[in-house]
């Protein structure tokens, strides 16, 4: 099966959410509270278990000029993905579509995708205890539907398809916004771009300032691709211990004869 | 298929040998997924799952009731109730896509806090009553015929005829159907009620 | 400008985005920098209330550099007709026309009219080309500056991209909202966009022309069959006192108002059926009269004054949407009864309980006489019937479950409840009650609660001939009593039996005009006045441009859409001296429902307050009229009373405040801040306010503020922010204080109003409030409880 995944334009946001609503009403992702956050337009503050699509504003004053930055973000379904390396339970698995699912009757709740991700995406439900994230509407994409924030987005700022054909796009409308002169777009989630730590994502995303900006880390790594090296140097570090100990045997005691 | 958990219903309908096929461990060596990350550890749950909107008794077209742009929307119905409400990618105007209102109509329909009986208040009183549908429509037919009697003009000081009342007024009909707003400019119209408003003048 | 588009009619958005795609320049004209200025090409900063000084400035750049679309203007529009010699403009009378009269507050029209002389070379002084040029002559950039706080080059750098952008080969489109109407100017802010159009030759034109973006879902719907005072359906004026069915239909203008009669005769044979004869002129005399202004807020102001006894309120939430909310809460304490309809226990029903008057000790539960019936509403996903949406577009909606419990629809309730009365009112002699009795009040019923047909409903509001069949063009409309129409720009929605209105024929199959989707009225035509995209000859101005045009050999209009005209009225048609309605038109007369067939740069007639725009501050404003010596509108209705006091021009308010809408959340708050999904995302009241102000009064981000005014005090979380800046005119900075209006006390979601801040002032033409600009102070803290 094609790997899928997103490709979010934010140079075309307008902000408006619908990606966060058509989510939550597609998904029963419960209602978060009511948090006046106080920071721009955004009262969901960030993804969690609550909130699998996020909106983020970024206003920014340039030249006495205004910007306004606007960007969905969501789990990027990274190829190498650390949550799926480390949850235990085998309830995390990489689907027929290459997408990476959470199984809500699997979960136990141990939480250890929590603090792997690189992005912070994954977060335990309160009351309820499992792990929750984006599915990239598993059981849509069964039946050749659209994920629900792709179809309700309305400037198709969220599209969605197989991850070249939503690389090329992002590469072509990349090189179009460059050619206009806006030349601090970028792309992010590519293999080259920000993806490098992940082996690509599935989620791509045009960017118009650095990922910091954004809230996004700058070189997200899975974690456990340094377990290969981990292993190593535990090795190295077990060697020089057996050695340590093998030299201090039979080095002798403390006191020798003279 | 009768009730209980997909789980169980898969069980009951599978004999021995499919179950034993199905082990997670055989399905690694199977699809070579030496690690058990990929389709392996896919519960027969997570296998099962479809689309809710496939399994709808019928889809309903319809038209967001929000903002004045018309998006098309597609109502999924299941069992009677709304299931689901997304856009209608036929519409030439929306193209099946919704704006956060639109994508919550699901949630407005279906919300917990809508009203479902009539309720009344007497007059000074501090507590809603209860009131059946019938006898509200009845004392409400009443109090209309009562005020346009008490309140009715039939000429002004200049002997021009007025047929009738300001004693009686209606606001609101942007979020109505324009068959509903027909009947009410009707029937207003006849009783002499003239003092007929909406939201278009606001 | 003056709208937010992307924020308020966000799908719609897409096709500006698609647009800017293939090149369009978008531009945003807003006082506040918002979703829709994230978006555009660039944005313009606006100081609220002062769009007819920017837009009369471009109309000045225009007239003065010779930019006009000159073949269009001398062919299509007044320009070249003359002024009455008694005509004064404001430039002679500084800030008014002739015709004042003090006593009555209002114009006295005479002067305005035109007389019957022309000069095509539109030379002469009083030709109307030169009047407009003259009245806008001060309208410079630097005057812009002054009054709009936008500086010459951002001005210019709109000038030019519009008029660069409008030839026979480009045109430009104008897109406004509520930030054009909510004004005491409103209809004079629409008005100056119509005369830039108008010379530029965009009217009429696919990418061009004007489009109102309304607020919901079919509010164009409920003011062409309309739940307004004023009007019957179709636009047909309602009765005044003294008029009789020839008053309205014995002047027969030119064009196709000349059939004004045929129109209401229709209307009233589908009301009152076998009861409307020829003899008693199809009941017209027995219709109720107005008598001057019945519109909402004077009958709000009636029922605060206890002359309003019982109040019907459907689906509509005064008690937070409205100007000057609190004083509508004090007016339905005074309600003999009350019956609201709604989805929810929204403000407007519970103010007996847990209005804020309430707790400020200024009413008392049990000293509030008023009853109340609260009924529940059907939503629309369990009912049928059609919305027209802010493009005319008429799309039905079907019933996919039914309704529960007690909920019903409206349909149902007005039908029952007219059933009910007049099964109480059957044996009344009273004349009063003949028109009641003469209703032709007999829908269909299915189901358990006996639902009216709503398709029933559109058969009758289409029209029949007099063998009861469907009609299917408002051209069929007879004064004979033949025909029956309930609406008849609504004639053709129901041709053939079959609901044209449900139709669905996806859009990926059509033309880029997708007739087959819908249907819009007038006769599914989807562009007005298109006749004006061909040249007098009947030639599209351009290939590039092409729509409509005059297929010679067939002898009729053909295009992308359905002609704006009669198909088979040649170019070159002159009309016989004894001609009426359209055909009193000639063939290169495109503005078929004008009198004179033309574009009106110049407005002899149907304005209260001027046929030409002027510049006038908003009634509370923090300077005075640097224009005129008049500030404010003259014409404006103003209401001087305790509980609408208005701000003085001064220190104590020295902010100018705006409201508007956020995506999240739909008017006065009854559709989304009882919903979790859209609450949490805009959770509470705020204000927004910046930097600059911020630092002024001692405000926090995140903190709480109290804003007040004449009339009202209430508080908001505090939301600082760049892009809501202050304005610079002169040497003065002018702050800015906004607010969205979505908040009351009832919900998941709850807040003060910003409507209690408001007072009531409204435009003269057509009673709207204004909302957009006002003034106030801002301190940091919460209200006293």
């Amino acid at each position: 099966m094609t790997r899928v995944g997103f490709f979010t334009d934010s140079s075309i946001c307008i902000g408006c959410k619908a990606c966060e609503v058509a989510c939550k009403e597609w998904n029963l992702v419960p209602y978060d509270g009511l948090n006046f956050l106080a920071n721009s337009y955004d009262n969901s503050g960030g993804l969690g278990a609550d909130t699998w699509r996020h909106v983020a504003f970024i206003e920014q004053k340039r030249n006495g000029d205004v910007r306004w930055l606007m960007n969905s973000d969501v789990c990027k379904h990274c190829a190498d993905a650390a949550c799926l390396e480390v949850c235990p339970t085998g309830a995390i698995f990489r689907t027929e579509f290459g997408t990476v699912v959470i199984q809500p009757d699997v979960c136990n709740g141990c939480g250890y995708c929590v603090p792997a991700c690189p992005f912070g995406v994954i977060d335990r439900r309160e009351r309820d205890g499992r792990a929750f994230k984006c599915t990239l509407c598993y059981d849509r994409l069964k039946l050749d539907l659209m994920p629900a924030c792709a179809k309700a987005c309305p400037t198709q700022s969220i599209t969605f398809g197989p991850v070249e054909e939503m690389e090329q796009k992002a590469r072509r409308r990349l090189a179009r916004l460059h050619a206009e002169g806006v030349g601090e777009a970028r792309l992010y989630g590519t293999e080259d771009a920000g993806g490098e730590g992940l082996g690509g994502t599935g989620s791509i995303f045009l960017l118009l300032d650095r990922p910091e900006v954004y809230g996004l880390p700058s070189e997200p790594v899975t974690p456990t691709r340094r377990l290969a090296e981990g292993w190593g140097a535990a090795a190295i570090a077990a060697g020089a211990l057996v050695f340590g100990v093998v030299a201090a045997v039979l080095g002798g005691g403390p006191a020798r004869a003279k | 298929m009768l009730g209980g958990t997909g789980d169980e219903r898969m069980r009951r309908a599978v004999g021995p040998l499919t179950r034993l096929a199905d082990w997670p461990l055989l399905r690694q060596v199977r699809d070579g997924d030496a690690r058990g990350l990929g389709l392996s550890a896919r519960s027969m749950r997570s296998a099962q799952l479809v689309a809710r909107t496939a399994e709808a008794d019928q889809v309903v077209r319809s038209i967001c009731p929000y903002c004045a742009v018309g998006c098309g929307q597609l109502v999924y119905v299941k069992g009677g109730r709304v299931v689901q409400i997304e856009g209608d990618p036929d519409s030439p105007i929306s193209r099946g896509r919704l704006c956060p209102k639109g994508a919550a109509s699901e949630q407005l329909v279906n919300n917990p806090l809508r009203e479902r009986r009539v309720k009344y208040r007497r007059r000074y009183g501090t507590e809603w009553e209860d009131l059946t549908l019938d006898l509200a429509m009845d004392m409400i037919a009443d109090r209309v015929i009562q005020t346009r009697r008490e309140t009715w003009q039939d000429r002004d000081a200049e002997g021009r005829s007025l047929n009738r009342t300001l004693g009686i007024a209606s606001l609101g009909g942007a979020t109505l159907d324009n068959e509903e707003n027909y009947l009410i400019k009707k029937l207003f119209t006849a009783l002499g009620i003239v003092q007929v408003e909406n939201q278009a003048r606001i | 400008m003056g709208s937010n588009m992307a924020e308020c009619h966000p799908v719609g958005f897409q096709w500006v985005l698609e647009a800017k795609l293939k090149g369009a320049t978008v531009i945003h004209v807003d006082p506040r920098f918002t979703r829709t200025s994230a978006n555009a090409s660039f944005h313009v900063p606006i100081r609220p209330g002062t769009d007819i000084a920017f837009l009369g400035a471009i109309v000045n750049h225009v007239l003065q550099n010779g930019l006009d679309f000159r073949e269009y203007v001398v062919a299509y529009t007044n320009a070249a007709a003359l002024v009455s010699q008694d005509f004064r403009d404001t430039e002679d009378l500084d800030g008014l026309f002739s015709g004042w009269d003090p006593d009555q507050h209002a114009y006295v029209t005479r002067s305005w009219r035109l007389s019957d002389e022309r000069d095509e070379t539109l030379q002469d002084p009083r030709c109307v080309y030169q009047v407009l040029k003259r009245h806008f002559s001060r309208y410079t950039p630097e005057m812009v500056e002054r009054v709009c706080g936008v500086p010459p080059d951002r001005f210019l750098r709109v000038a030019e991209a519009l008029c660069q952008s409008s030839s026979r080969e480009r045109t430009s489109a104008i897109v406004y909202s509520v930030g054009w109407t909510q004004h005491t100017v409103g209809v004079q802010n629409v008005r100056t966009a119509a005369i830039l159009q108008l010379l530029l030759g965009n009217v009429g034109r696919p990418g061009g022309g004007i489009l109102a973006l309304r607020g919901h879902a079919s509010i164009q719907g409920s003011t062409d069959i309309p739940t307004l005072y004023n009007l019957l359906p179709g636009y047909l004026p309602m009765p005044a006192a003294g008029h009789h069915l020839d008053t309205v239909a014995g002047d027969r203008p030119r064009g196709y108002w000349g059939h004004r009669k045929a129109f209401t005769v229709s209307l009233l044979r589908a009301w009152f059926g076998e009861a409307a004869t020829q003899e008693n002129d199809f009941c017209y005399d027995l219709l109720p009269r107005i008598t001057g202004d019945h519109s909402t807020y004077p009958t709000i102001l009636g029922m605060l004054d206890g002359e309003v006894r019982g109040f019907f309120v459907l689906g509509e939430n005064p008690a937070v949407g409205s100007a000057n909310s609190s004083l509508h809460r004090m007016a339905m304490a005074k309600l003999d009864w009350l019956v609201v309809r709604d989805l929810v226990e929204i403000e407007t029903a519970s103010f007996w309980k847990d209005a804020p008057e309430i707790a400020r000790g200024e009413l008392r539960t049990t000293e509030i006489p008023t009853e109340v019936f609260l009924l529940p509403a059907a939503a629309h996903t369990e009912k049928d019937g059609s919305f027209t949406n802010t493009q005319r577009l008429l799309q039905w909606h079907h019933a996919a479950v039914a309704p529960a419990g007690d909920r019903r629809s409206e349909l149902w309730f007005f039908y029952h409840l007219g059933r009910l009365i007049r099964s109480k009112l059957a044996a009344s002699t009273d004349p009063r009650d003949q028109l009641l009795r003469s209703l032709t009040w007999d829908y269909p019923t299915d189901g358990p609660s006996a639902e009216p047909s709503a398709e029933a409903v559109l058969a009758e509001i289409n029209g029949r001939d007099a063998e009861g069949r469907p009609l299917s063009s408002f051209t069929q409309l007879r004064e004979d009593g033949t025909t029956a129409c309930g609406c008849w720009i609504y004639c053709g929605s129901y041709a053939g039996a079959i609901n044209q209105t449900a139709r669905r024929r996806p859009g990926a199959e059509q033309t880029w005009v997708a007739p087959e989707w819908g249907w819009a009225w007038p006769a599914n035509r989807r562009l007005l006045y298109n006749r004006a995209s061909a040249d007098p000859a009947g030639q599209p101005w351009s290939e590039r441009k092409r729509y409509v045009w005059w297929d010679e050999s067939a002898g009729r209009w053909a295009g992308e859409d359905v002609p704006d005209f009669r198909l088979d009225m040649a170019p070159g048609y002159r009309p016989p001296p004894e001609a009426v309605a359209e055909l009193a038109l000639r063939g290169d007369e495109p503005f078929v429902m004008q009198p004179d067939g033309r574009g009106w740069l110049f407005a002899p007639s149907g304005l209260r307050d001027g046929p030409l725009p002027a510049h006038y501050e908003p009634e509370e404003s923090p300077v005075e009229n640097p224009l005129y010596e008049v500030t404010a509108s003259p014409t404006a209705q103003r209401y001087d009373r305790p509980a609408n006091r208005r701000n003085q021009v001064g220190p104590g308010f020295p902010y100018v405040l705006t409201t508007y809408r956020l995506t999240e959340h739909h008017t006065a708050g009854g559709m989304s801040r009882f919903l979790p999904f859209l609450s949490e995302l805009q959770p509470e009241m705020f204000c927004e306010v910046s930097p600059e102000l911020a630092v002024e009064r001692g405000l926090v981000n995140g903190g709480w503020a109290v804003i007040t005014s004449a009339r009202s005090t209430i508080e908001a979380r505090v939301l600082v922010t760049d892009r809501v800046r202050p304005v610079r005119l002169g040497s003065r900075l002018v702050h800015q204080v906004g607010l969205p209006y979505h908040w009351g006390g009832r919900g998941l979601s709850r807040g003060d109003s910003a409507n209690d801040l408001l007072s009531i002032v409204l435009d003269p033409n057509v009673h709207i409030q204004e909302c957009k600009a006002a003034t106030c102070d801002i301190r940091p803290g919460r209200r006293g409880r």
